[in-house]
């Protein structure tokens, strides 16, 4: 879609301790998988999002690496055991080097 | 024109207990001897019944569960994408004017109610209307902006957002006055046979519905979902889009989006939805 990717995170504010929470992501990307050819004939080159981290005060919770087959717009979600409150950090990495990232804050109670 | 059968639209019986006026003129000339909806058999599913209006059913009754998620959850939908960033856009000043959606319009939860009523006949401009052309008027006319591309992702998620805000609404268009001569224009268009497969609308959405046609399964072809992401699209889609590649599909001559061919259809395919709740922007296939 759009040209600048904007990613987007439902994660909870608020968790009481030894809960199990969903985090849901998605980014807007067009995850171009370089096999499509422009109108032009020539091939477009293959842009996708290639990893995908989820962190939690600095430690990685999650991380998945993605490959060419993944649909345009990718979802990804997860769950996660609640054992502090903190801050999550979510990072995705671009073919062209660039990384966006989203942060959102969880508090206990 | 055989297979017509001799039954009065029921849509219209709806349409006069729910109080829209509808003529009664139009009921004795010919058109009002197609069936608009083919009555279905089977009851509506359960849980679905909101979905479902008299014998309109809207496109997510035939939809697999997977899609009917997605469409559900409103950060599993992939439209919100498009929704969000038209979020931002609707305050952001543009066009010589300086001004904003916001600057007319207030905040985008008033348009409610907004987007069960087009397409409409506007006496201003003497045409009918679509969601797209009035936004795209009011980029033009009223911020001296630029005018959206048909099928952007700036006019599609604008379109999205404002027809978001009527949710649930009944879709309620008026087919009275001059509307009327587009109305019939549309039901001719609707009722045609075109292209190398000498096919119109209806046989595939009246006749068909609810059968497969190989691996597809059939709607109503219902308007009440539009714009919508389509996971073959990967992104949102006008009605227009839809009625191009349906045209495509049964080798006829693609109109252009925005044509008032397709503007006609638009109003006929619409009102035979009303009643159907407002589900913009839903997910489809």
């Amino acid at each position: 879609m759009a040209k600048a990717p904007k990613p987007r995170v439902k994660a909870p504010k608020k968790a009481e301790k030894g809960d199990v929470v969903t985090i849901k992501t998605t980014i807007s990307h067009r995850m171009e998988s370089g096999q499509r050819k422009g109108k032009d004939g020539k091939k477009i080159p293959k842009r996708i999002i290639n990893k995908f981290e989820a962190l939690f005060n600095g430690k990685e919770i999650m991380s998945a690496n993605l490959f060419t087959s993944i649909s345009a717009n990718p979802y990804i979600d997860f769950d996660m055991l609640v054992t502090e409150a903190g801050e999550f950090e979510f990072k995705w990495y671009d073919d062209n080097g660039d990384v966006y990232t989203k942060k959102s804050k969880m508090k206990l109670g | 024109m055989t297979m017509l059968k001799y039954k009065k639209p029921i849509a219209l019986a709806f349409g006069a207990i729910m109080g829209l006026s509808v003529s009664t003129a139009f009921a004795d000339d010919h058109m009002s001897d197609i069936v608009h909806i083919m009555p279905q058999t089977d009851p509506v599913e359960k849980g679905m019944e909101k979905y479902a209006h008299g014998d309109a059913r809207s496109g997510i009754t035939y939809a697999s569960d997977e899609t009917r998620v997605l469409q559900m959850d409103d950060f599993e939908n992939p439209a919100f994408l498009w929704v969000e960033k038209s979020q931002e856009e609707w305050s952001k000043v543009d066009g010589d004017a300086g001004k904003s959606c916001q600057t007319c319009h207030g905040d985008v939860e008033d348009m409610k109610g907004v987007g069960t009523v087009y397409p409409k006949y506007d006496p201003e401009v003497g045409d009918l209307l679509n969601l797209e052309k009035r936004i795209n008027l009011c980029r033009s006319e009223g911020m001296q902006a630029t005018p959206w591309k048909w099928e952007s992702d700036e006019l599609l998620g604008m379109t999205a957002l404002v027809k978001m805000q009527s949710r649930g609404m009944p879709v309620r268009v008026d087919i009275e006055g001059p509307a009327k001569e587009y109305f019939e224009k549309g039901m001719e268009y609707y009722n045609t046979r075109v292209g190398q497969m000498d096919m119109a609308c209806k046989h595939c959405h009246v006749d068909q519905n609810g059968n497969y046609m190989r691996a597809e399964l059939l709607s109503q072809g219902q308007a009440n979902g539009f714009p919508t992401y389509r996971l073959k699209w990967q992104k949102l889609g006008s009605l227009h889009r839809r009625f191009r590649g349906c045209n495509n599909n049964i080798r006829a001559t693609k109109l252009k989006a925005g044509s008032p061919e397709y503007m006609a259809l638009e109003l006929y395919v619409t009102w035979r939805g009303n009643g159907l709740p407002v589900e913009a922007p839903s997910v489809r296939k």
